[in-house]
């Protein structure tokens, strides 16, 4: 390799500039139908929301969709719904997934429980939208299978009367179904990477296992746990399929809210509205990949010693 | 150096088939660096766990300053542990590591006392400039600086090391074996260091035990361990042999034309293979020899001469580096034992 090395070296030095430059954007390459991608369907996506929410339909700089979609309660509601919506799913996912992942990382590091569990996280994590909607439709829908067997005995229970699916709950509810899978598939790792020695030497030094876990072990997680739960805020924040599959009126949340404004049945579609929404998604998201890299950085750190 | 402060007693540990302690008998006098040391897989970090407490055993038990701790939990144990590496606390400093053991319950002392200590640790070990460091920017050898300093830390009733040096490179490994050494003649606590480096064992020990599946084989002083092995395996184990056959006839034995006395627990009667070291191996030029030299290497402070015996044996030798010159490729040699006792085998 080294040897490559020297000779492209001696080789290009012989060739002279022009095709040192060469040589040395060469590698660059194989980025490129990546870089494409990128700027093609995020960067400049991105960017004509963020401009074209500061233009009015004539393309001139202008507050005004910023500012009426920003002032409106009615806009600042359904953001504050979202956000609820993202947090509380983050956390209850969070939660369970990194109990989920220390269950599944304290068991045999390769038994086939392990593995199988691993899988079928990944599978869920991913199953997010029209399948999982449809899913719990016809497990707790009006005629889920569920409703018409408890209607048959408790026909005043809960889940008698399934109107609470397709409100704000029903929709917390079905997040988790892809929260949890998701933080114990980025949570475990994590988990695997606290060292057995770092337990045994708080052991030998007197350390309870209360004392590890307050000294040790919940610091040392803590960057971790924090990235992965702003993950899945992000990831809740930006979800759209499964709401759109489960709630067919209203706008409950943001990214509905978005899709609405583009596409309005009255056919007063409006694009101008759309964008400032989107921005005010854009900037959470910003902010929270901002913190998740802060905390990242801080791991990766740790990792290396 | 008197009293007896560890004692392991007939320790067993299975796992599945594995015996890694077969019935492992060991004694540490107060104060007494003793090292472990044998092949991979021998049961060296199984019985040092075991003293931890960190492994439960079969059977056997375990003394410490005469009191049985066979069934106490590690962390009522007061043993300091360095591990083979990375076992610092990323989150922490050199300081808040080496500070840890004193901010538990089992050995709380005020914020004072705790900076002071762990200060006198840091100077103790060389490393006072990087209290402030945390481990990923230490090199590898100043964290197990840190470990050992952390370790220290609650004054252990025993220091317990694993192979501590074995993931740093060759210069620092030399270095940082000796300083270990005066740090623990400095605070005097008793010692047990697991290796299955033989230079780094005789190095640093007072005494060094030699395990074999499960079992200790022999333990002594270095010089004694080396000069004096009672078994094969140990002779073989312990620096180099060279396998030379020869006739035995009570207590000595006849090889290359001398008559030297042979070991306890060596072959009593007929034919045995002597195991002698290169440096009793004396090579002579001499036209009218009956070996010859195959090769010879100037190592610096020794030369290593690779010679074929009249029948055919090769033997490694080693003399005076000045030799070198002499002992060319092709050079008859005459060849001469020098040394006091050999340890025979079977054939
Ligand atoms: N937790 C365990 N489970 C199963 N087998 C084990 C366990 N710990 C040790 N062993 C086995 O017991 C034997 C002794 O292991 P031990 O770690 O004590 O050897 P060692 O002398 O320290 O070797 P090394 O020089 O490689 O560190 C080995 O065969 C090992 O595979
Ligand atoms: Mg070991």
């Amino acid at each position: 390799m080294s040897q490559l090395t020297q000779e492209a070296i001696t080789g290009s030095a012989a060739r002279g500039s022009g095709y040192r430059a060469w040589r040395r954007v060469t590698p660059y390459f194989g980025v490129l139908p990546f870089l494409t991608l990128a700027t093609l369907f995020l960067l400049w996506p991105t960017i004509s929301v963020m401009t074209g929410a500061f233009q009015d339909s004539k393309g001139h700089f202008t507050f005004t969709s910023v500012h009426d979609v920003w002032t409106s309660s009615t806009h600042l509601a359904i953001f504050k719904n979202t956000l609820l919506l993202s947090g509380e799913t983050a956390l209850i996912g969070a939660i369970l997934g990194a109990l989920l992942s220390y269950a599944v990382a304290t068991g045999k590091p390769d038994g086939i429980l392990r593995r199988i569990w691993v899988s079928a996280t990944g599978v869920l994590a991913q199953f997010g939208g029209v399948m999982l909607a449809f899913g719990f439709v016809a497990t707790f829908g009006f005629n889920g299978f569920i409703t018409t067997f408890v209607k048959s005995f408790a026909p005043h229970s809960f889940f008698a009367n399934p109107s609470w699916l397709y409100g704000i709950t029903g929709l917390a509810f079905v997040y988790c179904f892809f929260q949890i899978p998701l933080m114990f598939i980025v949570f475990l790792p994590a988990i695997d990477n606290l060292r057995p020695n770092w337990r045994e030497a708080s052991d030998s030094l007197g350390g309870s296992t209360w004392e590890y876990w307050r000294r040790v072990g919940i610091p040392v997680l803590t960057p971790s746990f924090l990235g992965s739960s702003l993950l899945l805020f992000a990831n809740a924040f930006s979800a759209y399929a499964t709401a759109a599959s489960l709630i067919s009126q209203g706008s409950i949340i943001t990214p509905l809210e978005i899709s609405g404004s583009l596409s309005s049945e009255t056919g007063l579609a409006n694009a101008a509205t759309a964008k400032a929404l989107s921005f005010g998604m854009v900037a959470v998201v910003v902010v929270v990949m901002a913190l998740y890299t802060l905390l990242r950085r801080k791991v990766s750190k740790w990792e290396k010693s | 150096m008197s009293s007896v402060a560890v004692q392991l007693n007939d320790i067993a540990k299975s796992f599945g088939p594995v015996k890694a302690l077969a019935g492992l008998t060991l004694e540490i006098k107060e104060g007494e660096l003793v090292a472990l040391l044998g092949p991979s897989g021998c049961g060296k970090t199984t019985a040092l766990r075991a003293l931890a407490g960190l492994q439960d055993l079969d059977r056997g038990q375990i003394l410490v300053g005469g009191k049985d701790i066979t069934f106490q939990a590690a962390n009522h144990r007061g043993m300091g542990m360095v591990f083979q590496a990375y076992s610092l606390f990323p989150h922490m400093s050199a300081q808040e590591n080496v500070e840890y053991g004193l901010k538990l319950k089992a050995h709380k002392v005020s914020a004072e006392d705790r900076r002071k200590k762990s200060s006198e640790l840091l100077e103790l070990v060389g490393l006072s400039t990087h209290a402030g460091h945390y481990p990923h920017q230490m090199s590898g050898g100043q964290q197990q600086r840190v470990a050992l300093a952390r370790a220290l830390a609650i004054e252990p009733k025993v220091l317990l090391l694993d192979e501590p040096l074995s993931a740093l490179d060759a210069k620092v490994r030399i270095q940082l074996r000796d300083e270990i050494r005066r740090i623990q003649l400095e605070v005097g606590t008793t010692t047990l260091f697991v290796t299955h480096d033989q230079e780094e064992a005789l190095g640093i020990a007072d005494r060094v035990g030699v395990m074999r599946d499960g079992v200790l084989q022999q333990i002594a002083v270095p010089q004694e361990l080396y000069d004096r092995p009672t078994s094969a395996f140990v002779a073989e184990f312990v620096g180099l042999t060279n396998p030379i056959r020869g006739t035995v006839s009570g207590s000595t034995v006849s090889i290359l034309g001398s008559q030297i006395a042979t070991l306890p627990g060596s072959v009593t009667s007929g034919e045995g293979t002597a195991l002698v070291r290169p440096e009793s191996i004396r090579v002579e030029a001499d036209p009218s020899g009956s070996a010859k030299v195959v090769t010879s290497s100037f190592l610096g402070s020794v030369c290593r001469s690779i010679v074929d015996l009249a029948d055919g044996t090769r033997i490694t030798a080693q003399s005076a580096s000045s030799q070198a010159s002499v002992l060319r490729a092709g050079t008859s040699v005459r060849v001469t034992l020098d040394t006091p006792a050999v340890f025979v085998k079977s054939l």
